[in-house]
């Protein structure tokens, strides 16, 4: 590959992690970039937040846990992710418990967040 | 300006891989470049030649080949999203011993890191279908 420059890139995640191939191919876009040295943040928005469930077990429905592979993402130098904080509550989801460390941003604090990228690649 | 596109959901659900040729024919005609298309998860079937649409329905297909013969543009799809629908090309549908290639010809099976050249060379990169 033949990258121009370096870029600053926030994957903005949007769907739950099995409803569809999106969650996954967020994941495989994560860590491309990461693989070709950009710089790569999550936000996690809307029904994306149940992809950050503890304890997912997807074996019955023949995928692989989304969770798990998320974990995985610090390995990677994928460090900064954030969460739809107003989402969360909604799911009554217990952050600390999340396969990854994150940070919860209210509104006002994610738009801020989004303007700060290079790009924004929605999944 | 230089424009990329993400193209994310499959042609025969919703409408915006179409939306997104048109995009794509609209940004050439006003004089900005496009990098690279990238098909990514069911946005690889953007790319299925096989597929037979009703008479009055024009195949997805087309709007993508006239940007490729047209203004050269490149039309990449992630190969293992590409696999997993079925869309092979000559040396994958011989790789796995299948009869024939299912893609059109305008297309190109590449790798995610195509994806990451594609942002980090261009201006803008739109997703559509996320």
């Amino acid at each position: 590959m033949t990258a121009a420059t370096k870029k600053t890139v926030l994957l903005v995640l949007r769907h739950s992690p099995y409803g569809s191939g999106l969650a996954k191919a967020a994941l495989d876009a994560a860590l491309a970039s990461a693989a070709f040295d950009q710089s790569v943040d999550l936000l996690f928005m809307g029904d994306a937040v149940l992809q950050l469930q503890p304890d997912q077990d997807s074996h019955p429905l023949g995928m692989k846990t989304i969770g798990r592979q998320l974990a995985s993402l610090p390995l990677y130098d994928i460090n900064h992710v954030y969460v739809d904080a107003q989402a969360a509550a909604r799911y009554n989801m217990d952050l600390s418990k999340a396969p990854l460390q994150t940070r919860p941003l209210g509104g006002h604090d994610m738009h801020q967040l989004m303007v700060g990228y290079d790009h924004l690649l929605g999944f | 300006m230089i424009y990329s596109l993400l193209v994310l959901s499959s042609p025969f659900s919703g409408h915006s891989s179409r939306r997104a040729a048109q995009f794509a024919h609209c940004v050439t005609a006003r004089g900005h470049t496009i990098h690279r298309v990238f098909f990514l998860d069911a946005g690889t079937l953007a790319s299925a030649a096989n597929s037979v649409s009703a008479q009055d329905e024009e195949s997805p297909v087309t709007g993508w080949a006239e940007l490729a013969d047209q203004h050269g543009i490149e039309l990449a799809i992630c190969i293992t999203s590409a696999l997993k629908h079925g869309m092979l090309d000559q040396v994958e549908a011989d790789r796995h011993e299948r009869a024939s290639p299912t893609i059109d010809a305008a297309f190109t099976v590449s790798g995610l890191g195509q994806l990451v050249d594609a942002y980090a060379s261009s201006d803008r990169l739109i997703t559509f279908g996320g």
